[in-house]
């Protein structure tokens, strides 16, 4: 052991700055705090701690009853019908926008040809309609749906259709214009009509990277399918909303350890499928 | 990602596409989804009076202030709930890299796990069980969501940092948390720092939305306002988390840009 007196000066030359930005960040972080009605109080307040503490005890052991687990399985099949249907449409609806919106097939931009300003003017509005179905996110679609369809799995099935056809719109016209758009082009120069360029000269090169990407779509779509039962959307997250309000928590833990399989089997499948196409 | 110029060949492709129309077929015939009683006039009528009711959306000055209260609301629980998350995900992620002893590293991993794998909806509904409606259940789920994520982040870092300033510190003595502080922090700060920057990003669109089950913010007056059919309030709702959405990008594109600028 070294004596104290040997030991280097223990200084930290950076501390007065570091100690000015925590403050700082301090300050600036206060009004935060007020406005999230931040209360760790409010947590351990005894009657809602005592409530939380049984439903959270009351997970183990996970419900499995038959009726249950048939209710879960149907709940499963479904979420997984709704994944499936909901990026199927999306796909539909998102190849023609993304046709449009693609700069791959502009004949005007060849050569200092007229109905340039006429091109784009059609592009960017599809690219708009694009931007705002992907930036509200599927959630609030599905409250939308919910409102104007009702309750069930039609509202997520729709929800995700648009949302995601927003997205995938967006990322097929990215990849149609990122390869190799040659091919397109020769044929458009040689007076070939977009949808021949499009079929012969950019499609068969796309597919893959098409799928691949729908494909992982339809994983991310699993996972939301399961959020959207919050709000009424049919699927297992209707059923974990159910369990919760009721405070079974053993159904809770059924639920969620199936959702955590069907996560896993979404993520298995989709890498398999995406290997054998790319 | 590869990019072959070949195009499909072989077997294998066509057995997935196959495979997935089929899958395509059986989940609409599962969900047996009336697309036609949606698609009918009545159903059209319908979808067309409920969005009719989004025109004009309700622009007067004492539902702006609401509307602006909300967004700050949203901003706070985005940032609030991240800077928890990144002293929680801190936390755990020392010694889920094995800092503190093997003992500690796996137990701190699976907790980790846990926090990660629960999507934040379904921490907003157990925590507006615990907490009660508003916005610190959004913000305490946001925080167990995102502790899990920064936290396995954090410890990926910290696992592969160089260890040489923390040996160097060590055999001169210096406990660990010093050790920790000067020998390891300075040298994983841009990352944590980029990390964090990325999820609160993420937070904040996710933010506007966790409102919906109950966790305050624009969500949850997006959700009332539906719920007492004002659509033309829920329409400033939706415009205002638009406006939330594409400032956040933009502001993100430019703060990236002039990163990547300086730091290379």
């Amino acid at each position: 052991m070294s004596r104290p007196a040997e030991r280097p000066a223990l200084r930290d030359p950076a501390l007065l700055p570091r100690l000015a930005i925590t403050l700082f960040a301090l300050v600036l972080l206060w009004p935060g705090l007020e406005l999230a009605e931040f209360d760790v109080g409010a947590l351990f307040d005894a009657r809602g701690l005592e409530t939380l503490g049984r439903f959270v005890a009351s997970f183990l052991p996970p419900e499995t009853s038959t009726e249950f687990l048939q209710l879960v399985a149907q709940a499963t099949l479904q979420t997984l019908a709704m994944a499936t249907a909901g990026v199927a449409l999306a796909a539909v609806l998102a190849f023609p926008a993304a046709l449009v919106a693609s700069r791959a097939l502009s004949i005007s931009r060849i050569g200092p040809g007229r109905g340039r300003w006429l091109g784009e003017a059609l592009r960017l509005p599809v690219r708009w309609l694009l931007i705002v179905l992907r930036s509200i996110p599927e959630i609030v679609w599905a409250l939308l749906f919910v409102r104007a369809v009702g309750l069930g799995p039609a509202a997520g099935v729709l929800a995700i259709a648009i949302n995601y056809s927003g997205m995938l719109g967006k990322v097929y016209f990215e990849i149609f214009e990122s390869g190799d758009t040659r091919p397109a082009r020769a044929i458009l120069e040689t007076g070939g009509g977009r949808l021949v360029a499009f079929g012969y000269g950019i499609f068969p090169v796309a597919l893959p990277e098409l799928v691949s990407y729908s494909v992982y779509r339809w994983e991310c779509a699993v996972r939301a399918s399961v959020v959207m039962g919050f709000v009424g959307a049919g699927g297992l997250g209707q059923q974990m909303d159910l369990s919760m309000k009721m405070l079974a928590g053993g159904e809770v833990a059924t639920i969620l350890i199936v959702f955590f399989l069907l996560v896993l089997l979404a993520d298995t499948v989709s890498g398999i499928l995406r290997r054998t196409v790319a | 990602m590869s990019r072959r110029p070949s195009a499909v060949t072989g077997v294998a492709p066509w057995l997935v596409l196959g495979f997935m129309a089929t899958a395509v077929a059986a989940s609409f015939w599962y969900l047996a989804l009336d697309l036609s009683g949606i698609l009918s006039r009545e159903g059209l009528d319908q979808m067309v009076r409920f969005a009719g009711g989004f025109f004009p959306p309700e622009l007067s000055p004492g539902f702006l202030r609401q509307v602006g209260w909300g967004t700050l609301e949203t901003l706070a629980i985005s940032a609030v709930g991240t800077l928890l998350a990144v002293l929680v995900g801190i936390a755990l992620a020392v010694p889920g890299a094995g800092r503190v002893g093997r003992w500690a590293r796996l137990p701190s991993r699976l907790v980790l796990n846990v926090l990660r794998s629960i999507p934040e909806v379904v921490w907003a509904a157990l925590m507006v069980l615990a907490a009660g409606l508003g916005p610190f259940a959004g913000t305490l789920a946001l925080a167990s969501h995102t502790a899990g994520v920064l936290g396995r982040l954090f410890a990926e870092a910290l696992e592969n940092a160089p260890s040489e300033p923390t040996d160097a510190l060590r055999h001169a003595g210096a406990s660990p948390i010093v050790t920790f502080c000067y020998g390891s922090l300075p040298v994983v700060m841009p990352q944590l720092l980029s990390y964090t920057l990325y999820r609160w990003e993420n937070n904040i669109r996710m933010a506007t939305v966790l409102g919906v089950v109950g966790a305050g913010g624009l969500g949850q007056m997006l959700f009332v306002s539906l719920s007492l059919f004002k659509q033309d309030e829920a329409a400033t709702v939706l415009i205002a988390m638009l406006l939330i959405v594409g400032v956040v990008d933009a502001l993100s594109a430019v703060l990236r840009r002039v990163l990547s600028r300086s730091g290379t």
